[in-house]
């Protein structure tokens, strides 16, 4: 099995030839491309989109290596979100850096025909030479469906191959498919209102020459943009860009004459698959009629209004609880192996700058956000799990009512959860949904949600407001649990404003597929892992070594020759910094030593135990952070201000733990927004927000609680 | 509720129950999806549930399972059907 790394760079390789897979969600699409390509795959970005670009290398029946293109799921090519507007653009050929894909494989689902082939008719259309890959076949049987291969094929014009991603069961016939020379593009196409057809016959005649698309794609071309007001990457790639007005007045003109041309359309094309279907799909047991199928059954249970819930819970408890529990195992692991690293690097380098770059700099900084990874990967391996069960589009059926309250979707509930673990995993979750504004209103408050990086901060304060051991476990866990409860509901009541305000549009319509419960496929749950630990690690290694670098910087220069490192911090930048903004903390009850921690945290929140750490000299800069809590806590209580007053007062504890419960402190997290959003402005707006309302909301905290005396 | 509305809404149905879909009430775009899923005009559907909350309602259509909002299913009109007396 070739490795990962072969290069299957798209923009040099033009001698191979390109399919695109195409297909609606649901419809095993992923499961036949990993099966297809195997692990020769890529994820890269469409060019100026931020949507998933995923490229793999596969072999012909014949030996030849050709390129495949796994396309976002989609049920229509009229799209309503970038992923989509991307699948219909490559088909086209109009995306820069993606050739016109050769060929189409288009991914039906056997058991659910006539809806998939919606998606597929408009494909055909396009008159890209197709292949239909009439998935789960094996299911549809056991449904006790037939369909009659043959004459399906023959009425819709393109091959029709019967295959199972699953078993891998008619993958050699797709491949002997796939190495056949293309025929003749079908003749097949959706009727239309011959005022409809006037019109595009008028168009067509006006635009200029084109002698690649024949009578019948520019037809369907033209539908598409008459239904899509916002198809202009499309009109600009055919070079159409002179039209663009012709084309707006015939839009307007069509739905003044015809209101309800684009509905008729809809019903008629289904009319036509209907015309298809008759005689060739044969339904078992009268399907819509009193049929207990296993989804029905599991249905009854897990939507039930009590057991449901139960089950719901419990499920989300047990994923809590692994990214908690079993992800601890491997992450000492790793936290050992980058101290081991560290210690190797002190005997081996002689003490000073460099010595200080790799350990404090690159390999403190690196490792404190590589210990995530665990537990990305296990929540990685719940969601998938969770998705390729079915099981996740139930959890969105039950959540939708409360997510729906403050504006949001049902889908808008698995990213939140989790950004407990991490903000990162959960915004990049956020591409479940299709909305965009949907989308951006969870990724905008998926920070508010406690990650794992606050848990040590949480600790730290919690372990000097109740500095002696006799308080009992449950209010240190109720405190615990009630900052998690502020961040949440927080999040929540920003989801509602931003919804009535900055992300107010037009409401789409809750459209969830709810698809038969299925055994997950093991392979397309640990593809699925692996990518995303791989963009992990690649941020990692990018943006936020490049930070802890600088952070470094600032700790360490300018150099003071002091020999304790608490003299050395006060001396550098970041402390000079940290008294620089000293006057904006002492309204908040707190002292520059602990600015310096909250300038350390704005790379990381949980950066400020070790910075504070070394602010109050416990040891020097190589000690452990963690194995260092209690006489960190010992030392800070007993700080005190120049007038002989405590500083880490209950009060400033609580404070402490507020501002980190808004305050947006994670680079981490900003670069991954500025990638989901592909622009600045939403990363800045978050930063800015959040860290103002963690301000807004520690001072009032403050104030009020020393007018009243704590 | 239902003396408002002349014909049944798709949000009518008891669990269980089968219509047809006969007609659509406001704009095209922010149905335009359910329609392309296959919900038009004449499309057999099965009333399956409401969600534990109250909302969204889930369907059968076409040999699959739609979940959508009361909000959408009211603006879609049905002419139910009586099932098949079994036996």
């Amino acid at each position: 099995m070739p490795t990962e790394e072969i290069d299957v760079a798209p923009e040099i390789q033009t001698e191979l030839a390109t399919v695109a897979l195409i297909g609606n969600p649901n419809s095993g699409k992923t499961t036949l491309f990993n099966a297809l390509t195997g692990l020769r795959q890529k994820i890269a970005n469409y060019p100026g989109v931020t949507v998933e670009k995923k490229i793999g290398v596969f072999m012909t029946q014949h030996g030849r290596e050709a390129r495949m293109i796994d396309l976002p799921g989609t049920y229509s090519l009229t799209p309503q979100s970038p992923d989509e507007a991307v699948t219909r653009d490559v088909l086209l050929g109009v995306l820069p850096d993606t050739p016109r894909p050769d060929r189409v494989v288009c991914v039906v689902d056997a058991a659910n025909l006539e809806r998939n082939l919606y998606l597929a008719s408009q494909v055909i259309e396009l008159g890209v030479p197709t292949i239909i890959a009439l998935n789960m076949i094996d299911l549809a049987q056991t449904n006790g469906d037939t369909i009659d291969v043959a004459e399906l094929s023959r009425r819709i014009g393109v091959p029709v191959i019967p295959c199972s991603a699953n078993t891998r069961a008619g993958l050699a016939e797709l491949r002997i498919a796939l190495s056949a020379p293309a025929g003749a593009p079908p003749d097949w196409k959706v009727p239309l209102p011959p005022l409809v057809d006037q019109s595009l016959e008028m168009i067509r005649t006006e635009l200029p020459p084109n002698h690649h698309l024949g009578f019948a794609q520019i037809r369907a071309i033209l539908i598409l943009l008459l239904t899509d007001e916002r198809a202009d990457r499309l009109v600009v790639g055919l070079g159409w860009e002179h039209m663009r007005h012709r084309f707006r007045t015939a839009r307007a003109s069509l739905l003044e004459k015809l209101p309800t041309w684009q509905e008729d359309s809809i019903g008629a094309r289904y009319g036509r698959i209907g015309e298809i279907c008759e005689g060739v799909l044969r339904r078992g047991a009268d399907a819509v009629d009193a049929k207990t199928s296993f989804t029905d059954r599991a249905d009854a249970v897990l939507i039930h209004p009590v057991w449901g819930w139960l089950i719901f819970l419990t499920i989300m408890g047990l994923m809590f609880t692994s990214i908690f529990t079993l992800a601890n195992y491997p992450m000492d692991g790793i936290k050992w192996l980058f101290g081991q690293a560290g210690e190797w690097v002190s005997t081996a380098l002689p003490p000073g700058d460099l010595r200080s770059l790799i350990t404090d700099g690159v390999i403190k900084g690196v490792g404190g956000v590589v210990v995530f990874l665990p537990q990305i990967l296990i929540l990685f391996l719940f969601i998938g799990l969770l998705e390729d069960s079915g099981y996740m589009a139930r959890a969105a059926f039950i959540m939708d009512r409360v997510m729906s309250g403050v504006g949001l979707h049902g889908k808008s509930f698995i990213p939140l959860l989790s950004s407990y673990a991490c903000a990162i995993p959960g915004i990049m979750a956020t591409r479940t949904i299709e909305n965009p504004k949907d989308r951006l209103a969870t990724i905008m408050v998926a920070p508010f949600m406690s990650c794992s990086a606050r848990l040590p901060v949480y600790g730290l304060m919690i372990a000097t407001l109740f500095p002696t051991d006799d308080v009992p476990a449950w209010q240190k866990a109720g405190l615990l649990m009630g900052m998690y409860a502020l961040g949440t509901l927080t999040a929540f009541a920003f989801a509602w404003l931003f919804k009535r305000t900055i992300l107010r549009g037009r409401p789409l319509p809750l459209v969830l597929e709810l698809p038969p419960y299925r055994r997950p496929s093991l392979r397309t749950v640990l593809q699925g892992m692996l990518d995303r630990a791989k963009a992990f690690i690649r941020r990692a290694g990018t943006i936020i070594l490049g930070l802890s670098i600088l952070l470094w910087a600032l700790a360490y220069y300018p150099k003071s020759g002091a020999e304790k490192p608490d003299d050395q911090l006060a001396q550098s930048f970041a402390g000079r910094m940290g008294k620089f903004i000293e006057p904006a903390l002492v309204p908040l009850g707190l002292n520059w030593k602990i600015g310096i921690g909250l300038i350390g945290a704005q790379a990381a929140r949980e950066v400020f135990v070790s910075t504070v750490a070394v602010v109050y000299s416990v040891g020097g800069a190589d000690n452990n952070a963690e194995a260092g809590t209690d006489s960190v806590r010992k030392a800070l209580l007993e700080d005190k201000w120049p007038d002989g007053r405590l500083v880490f007062t209950p009060l400033v504890c609580l404070t402490i733990m507020i501002y980190f419960v808004f305050s947006m402190q994670c680079i981490a997290t900003l670069a991954v927004v500025r990638r989901e959003t592909n622009t600045w402005r939403w990363p800045v707006f978050l930063f800015f927000y959040m860290t103002g309302f963690a301000y807004l909301a520690s001072l009032v905290f403050y104030q009020v609680g020393t007018r009243l005396g704590y | 509720m239902p003396s408002e509305f002349p014909t049944p809404r798709l949000s009518d149905l008891e669990p269980g129950a089968q219509a047809v879909v006969v007609g659509f009430h406001g704009e095209l775009e922010p149905l335009k999806r359910l329609r392309e899923m296959g919900l038009v005009n004449g499309t057999r559907v099965k009333f399956l549930r409401w969600a534990p909350l109250g909302d969204p309602l889930e369907i059968e259509l076409r040999g699959y399972r739609l979940s959508l909002r009361r909000h959408d299913a009211e603006q879609i009109e049905v002419r139910p059907i009586q099932p098949p007396v079994a036996g």
